[in-house]
């Protein structure tokens, strides 16, 4: 809920100034931190996204008659084969790039990710996803806590938020994330030209420098001011980037054309936040002009580029792609060719290291309330994998970080060996 | 803290409106301050007249393509807010309506995605008087309403084309009920997460099936067709619906099953009781004090409880709140002074009142908004913007310095004019600039920057040259500093 997150973020301004505080510059200390590293692109389907219409059980015969206005003919789902328990599975139609991804080995997809008594509610369901707690989610973030781990001095851009405000996912108690929107956007502009401007932009960042222990909020805002005059050149570095393929326009497209910027220039960045929204889709989802497909569509052309572009320079191998969406949804259908909030869902993982295939098991969407791979009465999926045993995977096998203590709990599953 | 001479005013001039122009502090600094908040909570005694002005000498500017249409062309619709939040004779009034803004949060593209953009900013800003089948926008109606009774503007919203849309209302049928309208009533426009079930969610979605949009048109190429709120019996529900908590003042948690024909007063029933529910008091009321009082501070249990108790008694009516609030010593303890971050609308429309607007036009800052995390009739969800902190980003905070920087800059001949005065020292003219900025107060050593920076290019001569560029510089820094987010 919007109003607890705030009242989190305000206790928590004391915490910040201190990171923000510290000094902030690129040492070489930071530089050899960040050669040879991994990075992890998050990438979050925002408003709860439909898992039944990503990853489909097209031989399931109540997914057609009890989601009759919304189902994805079976004519027309890309095949992938089947899970462990046999059900047969196949991608949204549009997933063109993301099928040749799974049949290359490359891609994975975790069904039924959820945890217990899953929120229906937005704003709860995020800050349980980002705080990777159901009992108490206003607490720092999952990624925000791998952060404070990393030694001091934390590069400035080692986290790299592509929203307008922080994610809780990532709200550290020492590290500042810097947020930009768009690499071409993130300048200083002056009134002034020349050796006048540079001198505004050196009193600008000493304004800022002032961090008074005496006024936590201004040296929070100043904090933010000070990191992003620290991003400013290396950014530019990234705005500037030519890839050799052609990003879509969408808001997706350009988005990740930052991402493989800021990989392939190696600004050292460990975790990049990227948000596709959209996915609320109570209403005309399906059919031509559906909302849902124009969503698969801007995200298979999307990351389809983004994993030519960086596999070409070989730099696929070092980088990983994880989506997530703060719940799955109902079921059956409303009257609105649409359908209604719900519980388990999808993630998928993907890069040039990731173990492809189907992981989990897919729900029998049978309504009999006794179904145990459903819940609320069978109207929503129930969750058979806790989404904290996927950030466990990511947290120990890929940034090298220690999930049971960033997760207060042991969370790792064997069988999830995506990577 | 001692500082600008009129700070009382200047806060009450922050927080009731957008700030103070000097014209603002000459008019309202004549008054007592008790009139001076009579004044901005009862407007109507003030005409609504502002938008007469667009686009007349000494005025902020718009910029016109073809034609200026706010009623049906969205960034124009933005414009036309900007320059009402920049020179209203009304400012409360417009700070309440971006207040409901945010409570109410609709986005206007899923509007276009049903419709059209014309008609989507139809539902969002028409002004009656203006469109052809006198629809009026969501925005218009929230500016109608929006300091009576919260009962009424509830209701109103509940049958709002625009929310119709934005919450799906428009499908909400006896066979398939949609829950989208009925969940975020509890969860974000009355009590909130926590006094509510999930059950609740479902029950509620029923009681508001019927609750349907009209659209009709005269002909097929009628480019304004008629949107209504039209309640359809023959989808409504009939079924009783209950509830965890009190429909009826006796304690009842049961909407009875009535006729179909009947239906509607289900709605009414169920937002009754959310409006009247205490929890939706406090939640009103801490937001209000977040808005009005402090971000920074709590609200004591006396205050919450006596503004409270006026809203559950005096029919759930804005106005009085306001005022009491606004007449509050809570409110007028300078310790409560630049406790709240400026939201972006208030941040621009401050900036140019304090900075000036000679030549510069309202469609800059529209286009600079999208990076300030604040695009007016677009939140960024039903929960509206993440306020306080949340507006803080290093990229959001670029873009406040860029703005500052177009501001300034745009400005630099009338500041230089005005600076002449002042020319002989550079200490003179860095104390005239703060006392015309009034930002939060600059400590010992962020003020030594300042002044650095006026004599770090050389000899102070007070040129008018020098003044054009470093009186531009000077104001670039000080609104873009820290100190100048708060309000």
């Amino acid at each position: 809920m919007a109003v607890s997150r705030r009242e989190f973020i305000r206790n928590g301004v004391g915490a910040f100034t201190i990171g923000l505080a510290a000094p902030a510059f690129l040492t070489d200390l930071a530089r050899a931190q960040s050669v040879s590293s991994r990075s992890l692109v998050v990438l979050y389907f925002g408003g709860g996204n439909d898992a039944l219409s990503t990853l489909i059980p097209y031989t399931d015969p109540y997914y057609y008659s009890r989601r009759a206005s919304i189902a994805v003919p079976s004519s027309d789902v890309l095949q992938i084969g089947s899970d462990s328990n046999r059900v047969a599975l196949g991608l949204h139609t549009k997933l063109t790039g993301l099928r040749d991804l799974y049949n290359q080995g490359r891609l994975a997809l975790i069904q039924r990710t959820g945890y217990e008594n899953s929120s229906r509610s937005h704003f709860t369901g995020q800050d349980i996803w980002g705080s990777a707690n159901p009992i108490n989610p206003q607490t720092l973030g999952w990624l925000g806590r791998y952060l404070d781990t990393l030694p001091a001095p934390v590069n400035p851009l080692v986290a790299w938020d592509a929203l307008r405000d922080i994610p809780r996912a990532l709200i550290s108690a020492n590290v500042s994330v810097p947020a930009i929107l768009s690499a071409a956007s993130y300048t200083y502009a002056s009134p002034n030209a020349g050796t006048e401007a540079t001198l505004e932009r050196t009193f600008a960042q000493r304004l800022s420098s002032h961090v008074p222990v005496d006024r936590p909020h201004l040296a929070y805002v100043n904090g933010n001011i000070d990191a992003a005059m620290n991003t400013l050149d290396k950014v530019a570095l990234v705005a500037a980037y030519k890839p050799t393929i052609t990003y879509p326009t969408t808001g997706l497209g350009q988005t990740l054309l930052n991402v493989a910027g800021a990989i392939s220039k190696g600004v050292g960045t460990k975790v990049f936040w990227v948000q596709l929204g959209g996915f609320d889709t109570h209403a005309s989802q399906a059919g031509t002009n559906g909302s849902y497909p124009k969503l698969m569509t801007e995200l298979n052309d999307a990351v389809s580029v983004f994993y030519a572009d960086l596999k070409a320079q070989g730099l696929m191998d070092s980088t990983m792609l994880v989506t997530f969406s703060e719940f799955g949804r109902r079921v059956y259908d409303n009257g609105s060719v649409g359908c209604d909030h719900g519980a388990a869902g999808v993630m998928m993982a993907l890069g040039g290291a990731v173990r492809g295939g189907l992981y989990g098991t897919a729900a029998s969407l049978n309504p009999d309330p006794q179904n145990p791979t459903l819940e609320n009465n069978g109207g929503d999926v129930r969750y058979d994998t806790d989404f904290r045993s996927v950030y466990a995977r990511i947290l120990d096998q890929w940034l090298g970080a220690n999930s049971v203590a960033l997760l207060g709990g042991d969370f790792r599953k064997p069988s999830l060996t995506f990577i | 803290m001692a500082y600008y001479a009129d700070a009382g005013v200047r806060h009450l001039l922050r927080r009731a409106g957008f700030g103070a122009s000097p014209d603002d502090l000459g008019y309202y600094g004549e008054l007592r301050f008790e009139d001076a908040v009579g004044l901005l909570v009862n407007f109507e005694q003030v005409e609504d007249d502002v938008d007469a002005n667009i686009g007349t000498a000494g005025h902020v500017g718009v910029t016109i393509r073809g034609s200026f249409q706010p009623n049906t062309v969205i960034n124009d619709a933005r414009q036309r807010w900007l320059f009402r939040m920049v020179h209203s004779r009304r400012p409360l009034q417009e700070k309440m309506t971006l207040f409901w803004h945010n409570h109410f949060a609709t986005a206007y593209s899923k509007l276009a995605g049903a419709y059209s953009s014309s008609d989507a900013t139809r539902m969002m800003a028409a002004k009656p008087s203006e469109d052809p089948v006198a629809m009026e926008g969501q925005v218009e109606t929230i500016r109608r309403l929006g300091v009576g009774s919260f009962r009424d503007l509830v209701i109103a919203m509940a049958k709002d084309p625009a929310m119709l849309v934005w919450l799906d209302g428009r499908f909400n049928t006896k066979t398939k009920p949609q829950e989208n309208f009925g969940r975020e009533l509890m969860e974000l426009f009355s009590m909130g997460v926590g006094f509510y079930t999930e059950s609740d969610v479902y029950a509620a979605a029923r009681v508001f099936t019927g609750w349907n949009l009209s659209r009709t048109t005269t002909s097929a190429s009628d480019s304004y067709p008629s949107f209504k709120f039209a309640y359809n019996a023959a989808q409504h529900e009939t079924a009783a619906k209950t509830f965890s908590f009190p429909i009826y003042p006796d304690g009842s948690r049961t909407i009875q099953s009535r006729s179909a024909d009947a239906g509607l007063q289900d709605g009414l029933d169920l937002i009754t009781a959310v409006v009247t529910h205490p929890e939706t008091a406090r939640r009103l009321v801490r937001r209000l004090w977040n808005t009005f009082v402090s971000e920074i501070n709590e609200p004591s249990d006396l205050f919450l409880d006596a503004v409270t108790r006026l809203y559950l008694t005096n029919g759930y009516n804005i106005r009085g709140v306001l005022d009491m609030i606004l007449r509050s010593p809570e409110f007028c303890d300078e310790r409560q002074h630049f406790t709240k971050y400026s939201w972006p609308a208030e941040f621009i429309a401050r900036a140019i009142k304090e900075v000036g607007f000679a030549g510069f036009s309202v469609d800059t800052a529209v286009s600079q908004m999208i990076n300030m995390g604040q695009v007016l009739f677009e939140p960024p969800d039903v929960a509206g913007w993440e306020q306080g902190p949340g507006w803080i980003s290093t990229g959001g905070m670029l873009a406040r310095m860029n703005f500052a920087a177009t501001l300034a800059k745009s400005q630099a001949a009338p500041l230089a004019a005005w600076a002449r005065p002042y020319s002989r020292a550079a200490d003179s003219v860095l104390s005239a600039t703060i006392d015309r900025l009034s930002p939060s107060p600059f400590g010992n050593a962020a003020y030594d920057d300042l002044r650095s920076y006026l004599l770090a290019s050389g000899a102070w001569t007070g040129s008018d040259a020098q003044l054009k560029t470093k009186v531009a510089g000077l104001v670039h820094l000080i609104v873009g500093s820290g100190e100048y987010v708060f309000v």
